[in-house]
This record gives structure tokens, sequence and C-alpha cells, in this order.
């Protein structure tokens, strides 16, 4: 028979070897479900992993590409998982990412046309202003009456998705864009374009936050008390209790700092890569950026690698639509199993596996 | 804007065909929180079922058997769920969050093919002599047989729960999963069945929605039919009552909107698609502030994991 027998300790060594556990498990029953709707398994994660990287032909525009695709989920990750780690289950960072955009841009886009090196900077404050607003309506909500974070993080991801529609066409439409929705694009105006740091790295300033924001949180997580209380909230909310830690502070603390990177990323994004407001701008980050910050252990470097990695099937998946005319969901599914495998095999780190019957205590 | 356009007698009835998914998807919530898990995956079961029901209803031209794969598959999706969390013991928030995306992302995958597709729906069943009152009939005694089922299944999940051993032990499991074990209850087992039931009748919401509600599949079509779902558990203090008044008003709040957009209501149409989010949010903070009835009667073990240490 076999038997799980907890651990004192959550074990180092499968802390590590899980992650690659999972990304190998997905690998192979994501090649399956490949072979299922009739792509060659081999082929499809090859040009899913390898090729984006890799690839003679098709490398040299998608290598860049990862880590325009990595920046905005690392930032908006990193925030999370500080939240995660004290038990704060903020899911609504995609509200979080297009408040932020909205704000950011609004703010810019009422100087227009203005010329000044402070506008972006300028931009970036509301941005990170406007995410950590629309997160402090769950963490208030939460601290004053006691209502679910999860739930009210998530309809207003709803709500924000209906503004975004409403300024796309109202409030920020470009006034020279011939009716159509979509306002001004803000890469092409010097005030406000997020231009490559280095040419043909995909190294812009959103990403380049994002490094920043994996240094500090490390910081804060292993060498701050903050950080400390956080994580004593997370593991022994009693004993948080009791030495002082207000349970109040911490839930505005981390709702706060995830809506103010998260309303970053979208800063950055919509400056940059994407270029405006337009109705589909949301694009999923701050739902993926959920895996990519479990992935990663809710550790700062694990979540680094696992953005890397999760953008990696971004692209790796373009791709293989490209090439392979696999359907744009199969990768969704993909990036779901991983999260799955992932939750699966984490038993082993914290429980070790006995076989044979229980031993007589 | 012309408010005579909206018919009462039509808008009652219309609020209770789309009240019906997310009073499926609650009352099943409702059970599998009741034995103490926290299943977040509603919204992957209902387009999970959505997608299979349609699928299967459309190449048997059965909807009925459309209904019963939606199920079987909803509480298939769900049995992933409880292998993970009861067996592999994985942290339920995060588990459920998966679900949802997996059921989303396989969803479109496999309903690509029958976007846009017409499929045959369900008949209205005209109850003699009660579907031929005045006004009255038209509201409540014309509707297809789900909408019955659905209430079916409220009165029941009551009645077991209130009324027998079963439900009981049930109730034992989610408020202190240590003495039920004691006791030599099945804690895993009886949890594992709470989620697959949960996950069929979410799997049933869905299949409604896109089976008759629509009916038509399209890709995220539940559009957060499912969260809205556990937001009514969780305003419905855990009783099956309440689940009903709950799914009702949010069905209705859902219809009134569609019918003041439709009778030509101009200003800020995304206002009005944004109220049902606004108005959940309001309702869970009206329920958590009250401290009689709020969320001092969710289980005691709501979302904690179970490990037999003996």
């Amino acid at each position: 028979m076999i038997r799980l027998e907890k651990r004192p300790q959550p074990s180092k060594a499968w802390t590590v070897a899980t992650p690659i556990l999972a990304v190998i498990l997905t690998m192979i029953f994501g090649g399956i479900m490949f072979g299922l709707i009739g792509t060659s398994p081999v082929e499809a994660i090859r040009t899913i992993f390898w090729d984006p990287l890799f690839h003679p032909q098709f490398s040299g525009f998608s290598r860049p590409q990862l880590l325009v695709k990595a920046g905005p989920l690392i930032l908006i990750a990193i925030g999370l998982s500080i939240g995660f780690r004290a038990g704060i289950w903020n899911i609504g960072a995609e509200g979080q990412y297009i408040m932020g955009a909205i704000c950011g841009a609004g703010a810019g886009l009422a100087l227009y046309p203005m010329e000044s090196a402070l506008i972006l900077p300028l931009m970036v404050v509301a941005g990170a202003l406007g995410g950590w607003a629309w997160a402090m309506i769950p963490a208030l909500l939460k601290v004053k009456f006691g209502t679910n974070e999860i739930l009210v993080s998530l309809m207003l991801v709803y709500v924000a998705e209906n503004i975004l529609a409403s300024v796309s066409s109202g409030l920020l439409r470009n006034p020279e864009g011939m009716g159509f929705p979509g306002s001004r694009n803000l890469s092409q105006w010097s005030s406000s374009q997020n231009l490559e740091l280095i040419p043909n790295t995909g190294m812009h300033l959103g990403v380049l936050a994002a490094f920043i924001a994996v240094i500090l949180a490390y910081v804060l997580l292993t060498r701050h008390i903050q950080g400390y209380n956080i994580r004593l909230t997370g593991e022994a909310p009693r004993a948080a209790k009791f030495s002082g830690v207000s349970p109040a502070r911490t839930i505005l603390f981390c709702l706060g700092l995830a809506g103010a990177l998260a309303g970053m990323a979208g800063l950055f994004e919509v400056t940059g890569p994407a270029g405006q407001i337009s109705i589909d701008f949301g694009s999923g980050y701050g739902f993926t950026a959920i895996i990519v910050a479990f992935l990663g252990r809710l550790h700062p470097v694990g979540i680094l690698l696992a953005g890397l990695l999760m953008a990696l099937t971004y692209i790796g998946g373009e791709l293989a639509q490209l090439m392979l005319g696999v359907p744009g969901a199969s990768i969704q599914l993909f990036q779901g199993m991983l999260l799955f495998f992932l939750l699966g095999v984490d038993v082993l780190t914290n429980y070790r596996v006995r076989f044979g019957a229980a031993e007589v205590a | 804007m012309d408010l005579s356009a909206i018919n009462p007698v039509l808008l009652v009835a219309s609020i209770m065909i789309s009240a019906t998914p997310i009073l499926l998807a609650a009352i099943g919530e409702m059970v599998v929180e009741k034995s103490g898990v926290l299943n977040l995956g509603v919204e992957g079961m209902m387009i999970t079922g959505a997608v299979i029901g349609f699928i299967v209803a459309i190449n048997t031209g059965a909807p009925l058997l459309g209904f019963a794969t939606a199920a079987i598959a909803g509480a298939v999706l769900s049995l992933a769920f409880g292998v993970l969390t009861q067996i592999f013991l994985s942290n339920q928030v995060a588990t459920g969050l998966g679900l949802t995306l997996v059921g989303l992302g396989l969803s479109s995958l496999l309903g690509k093919p029958y976007e846009g597709q017409k499929t045959v729906t369900l008949p209205k069943l005209d109850i003699p002599i009660l579907s031929d009152l005045p006004a009255v009939g038209r509201m409540f005694f014309s509707h297809d047989i789900m909408v019955y089922i659905s209430l079916g299944i409220v009165v029941a999940v009551w009645a077991f729960l209130k009324h027998t051993r079963a439900g009981l032990i049930l109730r034992a499991v989610g408020e202190s999963h240590e003495s039920a074990h004691a006791l030599g209850y099945k804690v895993i087992r009886v949890r594992m069945l709470a989620i697959m039931f949960g996950g069929a009748c979410a799997g049933l919401g869905g299949a409604y929605l896109s089976l008759v509600r629509v009916p038509q599949w399209t890709e995220g079509m539940t559009a957060g039919a499912g969260w809205i779902a556990l937001a009514i558990v969780v305003f419905a203090s855990w009783r099956a009552g309440r689940v009903l008044v709950g799914a009702y008003l949010f069905g209705g709040i859902t219809v009134l909107q569609l019918n003041l957009q439709a009778a030509g209501l101009t200003w800020g149409v995304q206002y009005l698609s944004m109220s049902p989010y606004l108005i959940t949010i309001l309702v869970l903070v009206l329920i958590s502030s009250n401290r009689s009835r709020g969320s001092h009667n969710a289980p005691a073990n709501l979302g904690q994991t179970f490990h037999a240490t003996r």
C-alpha cells in the first residue's frame, strides 16, 4: 500500500525538481494531446520549445519577443506571489493591468502633443496608481467588511474590460482616427514611447522594471521585516497575529503592491508593444501570471525563469499555429496542464511517499 | 427609450431562463462547499459542459442526451480537481483556478469546428391547465424541462442536507473533518462524491447556456457565470433556498439590463453590461458585513486540506 507521510520540512531538492518534472510531464501529455488532434507530437513540442530560440529563419524575430512577453508576466507574477505567500488571493490582476494602462495612457494623452522627458515617468506613476487604486477596492472591502477578495477582484476584471471598451470608443479615442475605436498611438509619440533599450533584444523599460522587481522582491522576502511578516501571515496566521502583525496592513500592502505592479505592466505594454488603448488590449497576461507565480514556486528567481518559460510557450504556440496549424486554444490548454501537473507533483515537496503498511505508533 | 416595449410576462419568463444556468452551478457548488471543499473551477466545468453538451446535441439531434453528457463531462473534469486536492493534497484555490484555465482551453479547442452552428433546442413543456392561466401560465408553467429539473435539484439538495443521514454526514465532514474521520466516516470519499456532484451540476448549467439560453456555441460564452455562481453561494450563506433567491435575483439583473439595452437605452451600454458584476460585489459586501448571517455560516473546514495521520 502506498502512503503519504508529512515531511517535517519541505524538501529542498523536490522544491527545485518538481517544476522540472511538471514541465516534462506536460511535454509528454501535451504531445499526446497534439497527437490526438492530428499533429506530430515531436514536431509540435519542438516548434513550441526549440524553434523560437534556434530556428535559423524565425529565431531572429521570435528571440526578442521572449523578453517582450516575459516582462509583463514577471512583473505581474512578482506582485501576485507576495500576496499568495500571505494567503491573499488576488486573481484580478488582469483588471489592474487594464486600469493601469488606461490611467497611464490617459495621463499622457491629456498632455498631447506637448514634448517633455517628464511625460513618460508621469505616465508610469499614473499607471501604477491606477492599478493600485483598482486593487484597493477588494483590499478595503476585505479589511472593512471581510468580503472575499477572490470574487471581488475577479468581478472587477469584467468591470475593467467594460471600462476599456467604453474609453477606447469614447474618452480616449483618437480624434484623428476617423471614428475608429482606439486611442492615439503612444509608441509613435516621442514623449510617451517605450522603445527597446538595446536594439533587437526586446529589452524595453517594462522588462527592466520586471528585473528590478525580481531583485527587490527577493530582498523584501529574505532580508526585510515586512517580507518576514508576510511569510509568517501565510504560514502561521495565528502566530503572526500574536506577534503583532496587523492582518489589515498586510492585506493592503500585498494587494496594493500587486495592483501597482500590474498597473505598471499595463502602462509599459500600452506605450510599447501594444501601442494604443483598444478594445482587445486585455491579453490575458493577468491570468497567465497566476500560473507563472506558481510555476516559479512563489520565489522571485523561480518566477523569473517561469516567466521566460511561459513566454516561450506563447511564442512557440504562435509559431505552431502558423507552421502546423494547431488551434490557438491548444496552447492555453497546454499552459493549464502545466499548472495542473505542477500542483499534482507538488505533493512530493511536502510529503514522503512510503510503501507498505503503516507502522504501529 | 421606450419602456413599454418591455413585456412584464416575457420578462419574468426570460428571468427564469437566464437564472437556470447559474442556479444549477450554484446549487452544485453549495454541496461541494458544504463538504468543506472550495472548488473555484466552476467556470471551467460550466464551459466544458457547454461545449460537450452542444457537440453531442448537434451530432445526435437529442438535446437531452447533450445534457446528460455535459453532466458526465463536468463530473469527470471535477474528478481531476478531486484527485489533485484530495489525494495529492494540492492547494484548493490554485487547483480550482487551474481547472478554470484548463476548462477554458479545452472548450475552445473542442468547440472550434462548431462555432456559429445551430442546434435543436429543448421543446417548451406546457404543463396542462396551469399553462393556460392568463399571464401566470406563460411566466411559470411554460418552460422547458431543465428549468423544472433545476428547481427539483434545489428541493432535493435541501431535503438531502436537512433530512437525511447521508446529508448529515456530508455536513459533518465539512464542519470538522478530523471528528468525522475519528467517527469512521470516509472523509475523502464523501468529498469526492460531493465534488463530482458539483461538477455534474456545473456541466448541466453550462449545457443550458449553449443549448437553450443562447443557443449556440461561442468561445468563452460563460463570461463569468461560474464566478457569479460562486458569489451566489456566499450570498446564500450556504442555504439551498437562498441559492434559489440569489440565482433568480441575478438572472433578473442580467435580463433587465439586456431589456433596457434592447429598449433603446443609448448611453453607456458598457455601464449596463458591467452592472451584474458591480451588483455582485455590492451584495457580497452587504452579506459579509452582516454578522448574523454572513460568513459565519461557512462550513468550518472550508478550503482546508485533509490528511489522515492515523
